[in-house]
């Protein structure tokens, strides 16, 4: 049974034309899937569909079986504790008047899970190579990867089925980014991933599926090394295409 | 004055140090003669204690005013009202403004809307002129209806204040981010939004505090505050309009108290705001 399943959903802001129109996929156990496509395609407004943070116009989305609605409280709590989120902006996702070890133990007490908390975020830190004591630290006193790591070890503190990640390299530089993606990498054999990116390198290194989305609509829905090598969508290959490459010495 | 300001004019890392030490020293000083009245004074602030517009002396360090009384015993009850009524005004202020601060910044945009331009109306009045009408709507002038007047004018302008902080917070993808850890909307007011606003918050409470005792004291100087034998400094200052070439220091006194309430407030605000702030340490 499928994990995660999206049907038909559309989605417009106020009266304008809807951002996302009859998206469709499922995401099964373990899988990885990577969402791309340009900005105002419409992956920021599917993700916060899939957060519950706003309501499809049309269509459903199911978890494990389940309509996930934002309304149903009992719901929600089961469906926050099995999918958690990492954002873009290791910056601004961490409260900075909060030390590490209370902004990681965040999904731990707000879904009221059993205490104590320490050794859950202890292990979680352990994790995402964060030295113990820095949960008497403030965000600001680390960099913007090890940031990015204090944001995942805040999602992976629940144990979560489903992990979805917005853009979670895409404000790092280079050589940070790898190695948050081979962190992500590493994740990948407890819980399934779905990231929106518009970086493809990320993507290939991370997913082994890839859906493409241009203007609200899926264009493109396959694996990886398929998409990449044998697109058949002209966007897809615009995509691929628009990718900078080093020139050849 | 917005958020921004207050932040860009973070005084530089190794002032706030000082900024609280003197600030502190100043309100210190004034609780300080706030608590010792309740105990001891020099003299009976109501009873006549010298000869008419004494000039200072060790035995009136601030002189006598024009019936004798001595005034530094009148200027130290003066401390104590100052305090309650700043203390008064600027507690209401804070529990109304930013109740409706928050309340507000979550509402529908038609609430949000009408309790925007609600108060906008009242911050239009002059502070003064809102505590006046305050005053004159209750039935004769006390220490509680200067209070309650002040309170409602600083409560206009922290719910303004509040209401901007607490939206450019909901912004910020950390209350999403709690939000999709399971977070409950009081849970996030609590643990994310109060915290982060209160820097900023803190340092218009104090404003507002040093503001509410200049307007208590010019509500006295208009016969509006705490009626005798409540000595609030600006009844001194009004007292001694009358006889200022004559006895120069009757005036000078109440003002040098007034200021450095006012001063040591502000101080000590921006001293614990840099200090409060993680990322200014």
């Amino acid at each position: 049974m499928s994990l995660l399943d999206v049907q038909d959903l559309t989605y417009a802001y106020g009266g304008a034309a809807p951002v996302l129109k009859g998206v469709s996929f499922r995401v099964d156990e373990g899988d990885s899937v990577g969402l791309v496509g340009e900005s105002g395609s419409g992956k920021t407004t599917l993700l916060r569909l899939l957060l519950g943070l706003a309501r499809p116009a049309e269509g459903r989305i199911t978890f494990d079986g389940a309509p996930l609605d934002p309304g149903d409280r009992r719901f929600m709590r089961a469906y926050r504790r099995q999918v958690q989120t990492v954002f873009q902006d290791p910056y601004s996702s961490l409260d900075p008047r909060q030390k590490v070890g209370d902004i990681v133990a965040e999904p731990l007490r707000a879904l009221r899970l059993d205490r104590p908390h320490g050794p859950k975020v202890a292990a979680a830190l352990d994790e995402v190579s964060l030295p113990p004591d820095a949960i008497h630290r403030y965000p600001h006193e680390f960099s913007g990867g090890q940031r990015q790591r204090i944001a995942i070890a805040r999602a992976i503190v629940p144990g979560p089925r489903l992990l979805l990640a917005d853009e979670p390299v895409s404000a790092l530089d280079l050589s940070t980014r790898t190695r948050i993606v081979e962190l992500l990498a590493g994740l990948q054999h407890r819980m399934s991933l779905l990231m929106v990116s518009h970086d493809l390198a990320v993507v290939a290194a991370l997913c082994a599926r890839i859906i493409v989305l241009e203007k609200g609509r899926i264009v493109e829905d396959g694996p990886t090394r398929e998409v990449l090598t044998a697109p058949r969508h002209p966007y897809t290959r615009a995509l691929i295409s628009s990718v900078p490459r080093l020139p050849k010495p | 004055m917005t958020a921004a300001d207050v932040q860009a004019t973070v005084p530089p890392r190794r002032r706030p140090s000082r900024t609280l030490r003197v600030g502190l020293v100043l309100v210190g000083l004034h609780l300080g003669i706030a608590l010792l009245t309740l105990v001891w004074l020099p003299y009976d602030p109501t009873g006549t204690a010298g000869t008419r517009l004494e000039a200072p002396s060790w035995l009136h360090p601030a002189g006598t005013d024009r019936l004798g009384r001595d005034m530094l015993s009148q200027i130290m009850i003066g401390s104590r009202i100052a305090l309650i009524v700043g203390t008064g005004a600027v507690l209401m202020g804070a529990a109304i403004g930013v109740t409706l601060g928050v309340l507000a910044a979550f509402a529908t945009r038609f609430l949000d809307d009408v309790l925007a331009a609600a108060l906008d109306i009242l911050i239009a009045f002059p502070t003064l002129l809102l505590a006046m009408l305050v005053v004159a709507a209750s039935e004769r002038p006390s220490l509680g209806t200067a209070t309650l007047a002040l309170g409602i004018a600083i409560s206009a302008i922290v719910a303004r204040l509040s209401r901007i902080l607490v939206k450019r917070v909901l912004r910020q993808d950390y209350v999403t981010a709690a939000r999709t850890s399971g977070s409950s909307w009081p849970g996030i007011v609590f643990r994310h939004v109060l915290p982060n606003i209160w820097p900023t918050l803190s340092v218009n409470f104090a404003l507002q505090f040093g503001l509410a005792v200049i307007a208590e004291a010019s509500l006295s100087y208009l016969g509006l505050g705490p009626p005798p034998p409540n000595a609030s400094w600006g009844r001194l200052l009004q007292e001694a309009q009358g006889t200022v070439f004559v006895a120069p220091f009757g005036a000078i006194a109440p003002g040098i108290a007034l200021v450095t309430l006012v001063i040591g407030m502000n101080l000590l605000a921006d001293g614990l705001r840099a200090r409060n702030d993680p990322t200014q340490r």
